[in-house]
């Protein structure tokens, strides 16, 4: 979200004085990283940072981090400043109704919703990286990516109950966070992705299946998430099937 | 006449400000300041948008360094003899304009009056193509003073922060290096070193919204400069993590920007702006603070504050006082095994300055160390003096005998003692600076009658003087308490 911190001091304060005068006599353009995903974005595509789920379940990473998600396409929000992301305005943003059974839908991967005129498609993915790239999904579908919300679902399959779990997030932007139907976790404002940035109230994993459900805003900058449960030792929990049908 | 009138009201207005700010003072105003470079006795920082500060004293700044190509968020750094400056071009557009570009140049001098101030034509050293994982700004130097490598930190929240390495004697990326992921999710940052770890320096929160900014430094550390740096918690800065240097405040809103400026052994300054100083408009302004480290980690103190304190010695724990008669107080009440339980327990008066003052000299009175039982001669307001100009440390403070204007001095002879009127002679000045370790160094502006830089020690544990500052020695150093 935050990327158009120093954008927008180039854009509002300084105006065309800040752009820079280069008269470089070697240009030498700084290499990235082999394995960054947009050296081979001569097409727009989210195969950079997401591969297709597949069937059955996987479970949690090392650090417990759920990698594997229902995405729904981008939802269109007339946000043109972080400015106005206050707990009142994300409240009332988090329990509008965009869509047909939002907060009980649990889709297929395909499957199409209708939000205004625009029909949105869920996708069923696994993030190659420990948190989900909201950013990328959006820009690899050529989606929008600024002024937007996202909504992600996915099932956890808990082999017995587990008491005294929290579920820890870290978002940017601000997001929402339900389990099994009940508000887990709420990320205000403004805000950047930091790993076991806001964690829940102690909550029960029931044994079976649980239902994971969130909501993440973008105004202009980048956006993605991650999501975890730590036990009531703070370590992560691991022995979970994740799946999304 | 009526010039001198308006000078002479902002000559107050100044003074007023100056005892309140807790930033830099003159006309500090600046974004995104490099890290604080000393070039012939001057300071100097450059901000974004051009152009930069200098002082003469590192308290007061006021524009007029000149820094070519515009462009965002400088660093600077002294290799050998010449200044490598490093700053960013960007693309400077919402949705995906992330055509960020690092680049650098050198000087000879940073004094752009000298004859040798010209900087070299600026050369690419990274770069970022818009839509990327990377936005090619916000560039910070490192000079590895373990192995004389040059790095490069550039990057913002649009992606990865990443490292790359440059020639130091050219300046230009070291051919076939490629750059290195080392951070998310934050910007303007910052590399160091120190006993044996890299430390990265970041800034998160919200830049550039004046005082609704969140702006504060962070950082990680690593035993490699590529990283992994990770937080207080093991938490990789990949994934986010990273500890707070400083924050803003009450008065002073969104830090950012972090730059080192080491003086000499444990007198180490971090420089950085706040978005919004509300005693100096509201505007973004210049801060230098004292850099504490603790168990390893960065943190950024404060300006010392006026205010009436036990000027405590860290070799025996024992308090600066006047050396007068001790005047007894009324014993209280007695009686530990046969007190009465019907007896009213009521709170003692604490011994007054009225209560002593009159059996002082009126004259010069010496200062010894000595137990610290909270009397009138042993309790000193420590205050700024603003019209005395200050130092990279803050203002030059007064130390008198609360309740009266009886100010420690320093002598010819390298001694201290106390002056019955306290007149702002050099002598009668003192810096303040919060060391590396938390504890103080107190030094006079001037000793008379020699340039040495002397600092108030405790040569014994009941007897001060002045002698050169060791860090190193636990004498030469102080608490406020």
């Amino acid at each position: 979200m935050r990327i158009s911190n120093k954008t927008v001091l180039v854009v509002c304060c300084l105006a065309f004085s800040l752009f820079a005068e280069v008269s470089a006599q070697d240009v030498r353009v700084a290499r990235r990283s082999e394995n960054d995903p947009t050296l081979s974005d001569t097409k727009r595509s989210i195969d950079g940072y997401f591969t297709k789920a597949g069937k059955g379940s996987v479970s949690p990473g090392e650090d417990g981090f759920i990698r594997r998600w229902l995405l729904l396409e981008p939802i269109k929000k007339d946000i043109r400043t972080n400015t106005l992301f206050t707990d009142s305005y994300m409240r009332q943003t988090f329990d509008t109704i965009y869509f047909k059974n939002q907060f009980t839908v649990v889709p297929k991967d395909g499957q199409t919703v209708k939000v205004g005129k625009d029909k949105l498609a869920w996708h069923a993915l696994d993030s190659k990286l420990f948190n989900v790239k909201l950013f990328r999904f959006a820009y690899g579908l050529s989606k929008p990516e600024y002024g937007v919300l996202f909504w992600a679902v996915t099932i956890i399959d808990c082999p017995e109950e587990i008491q005294n779990v929290r579920m820890s997030v870290g978002s940017n932007s601000a997001s929402m966070w339900w389990l099994n139907g009940e508000e887990a976790v709420f990320l205000s404002g403004d805000r950047r992705m930091v790993m076991d940035d806001v964690m829940s109230k102690r909550l029960t994993l029931k044994k079976g299946r649980n239902i994971v459900r969130g909501s993440v805003i973008n105004g202009p900058g980048m956006s993605d998430f991650c999501v975890r449960f730590l036990d009531e030792n703070g370590q992560p929990i691991k022995n979970l099937k994740i799946s999304v049908e | 006449m009526k010039r001198y009138i308006i000078s002479a009201i902002s000559a107050i207005s100044l003074s007023v400000v100056c005892s309140q700010v807790q930033a830099q003072v003159g006309r500090p105003f600046i974004h995104d300041p490099s890290t604080i470079a000393e070039c012939d006795g001057k300071y100097y920082t450059f901000g974004t948008g051009g152009g930069g500060l200098i002082s003469e004293d590192g308290w007061a700044w006021y524009g007029g360094a000149e820094r070519p190509g515009r462009g965002a968020a400088p660093d600077v750094i002294k290799i050998g003899d010449r200044y490598l400056v490093a700053y960013s071009a960007t693309g400077g557009g919402l949705g995906g304009g992330h055509n960020g570009r690092v680049l650098t140049m050198w000087n000879k001098t940073l004094d752009p009056k000298s004859p040798d101030f010209e900087f070299t034509e600026a050369v690419v050293v990274a770069e970022s193509e818009g839509i990327e994982d990377n936005d090619a700004i916000d560039a910070g130097l490192l000079l590895d003073p373990t192995t004389g490598r040059l790095w490069c930190s550039y990057g913002t929240y649009f992606g990865f922060i990443r490292i790359v390495e440059l020639d130091p004697e050219t300046g230009k990326r070291v051919e076939g290096n490629e750059a290195i992921d080392i951070a998310i999710d934050c910007e303007a940052t910052d590399l160091e070193y120190r006993d044996g770890w890299y430390y990265l320096f970041g800034t998160h929160g919200t830049c550039c919204d004046g005082s609704n900014s969140t702006y504060n430094i962070v950082v990680g550390r690593s035993r490699n400069v590529t990283g992994p740096y990770v937080d207080h918690l093991g938490r990789d800065m990949m994934r986010g993590g990273a500890k707070m240097v400083i924050g803003g405040s009450d008065r002073l809103i969104g830090a950012g920007h972090f730059g080192r400026f080491i003086e000499e052994e444990g007198v180490e300054k971090m420089s950085l702006h706040y978005e919004a100083d509300l005693d100096q408009g509201g505007y973004s302004v210049l801060a230098i603070r004292p850099l504490i480290w603790k168990d390893g980690w960065p943190i950024g103190g404060e300006l010392f504050k006026d205010g009436t304190y036990k000027i405590e010695s860290e070799r025996r724990g024992y308090g600066l006082e006047l050396a007068v008669d001790f005047v007894r107080m009324p014993r209280a009440a007695r009686g530990f095994f046969n007190m009465d339980e019907n007896t009213p327990v009521e709170p003692v008066a604490a011994q007054k300055l009225d209560d002593v003052i009159g059996t002082w000299p009126e004259g010069e009175i010496s200062v010894r160390i000595g137990d610290y039982i909270g009397r009138p001669h042993q309790k000193w307001s420590v205050v700024a003096v603003p019209e005395a100009g200050g130092t990279l440390a803050g203002p030059y403070f007064k130390i008198v005998i609360e309740g009266t204007n009886r100010a420690l001095a320093a002598t010819a002879e390298k001694e201290v003692t106390t002056v019955p009127e306290f007149t702002g002679a050099p002598e009668q000045l003192w810096r303040i600076d919060q060391l590396t370790d938390g504890t103080f160094r107190i030094m006079p502006k001037a000793v008379p009658g020699t340039d040495e830089k002397l600092a108030l020690v405790s040569i014994a544990d009941s007897t001060p003087t002045l002698a050169p500052f060791d860090f190193n020695n636990v004498n030469c150093k102080w608490n406020f308490k």
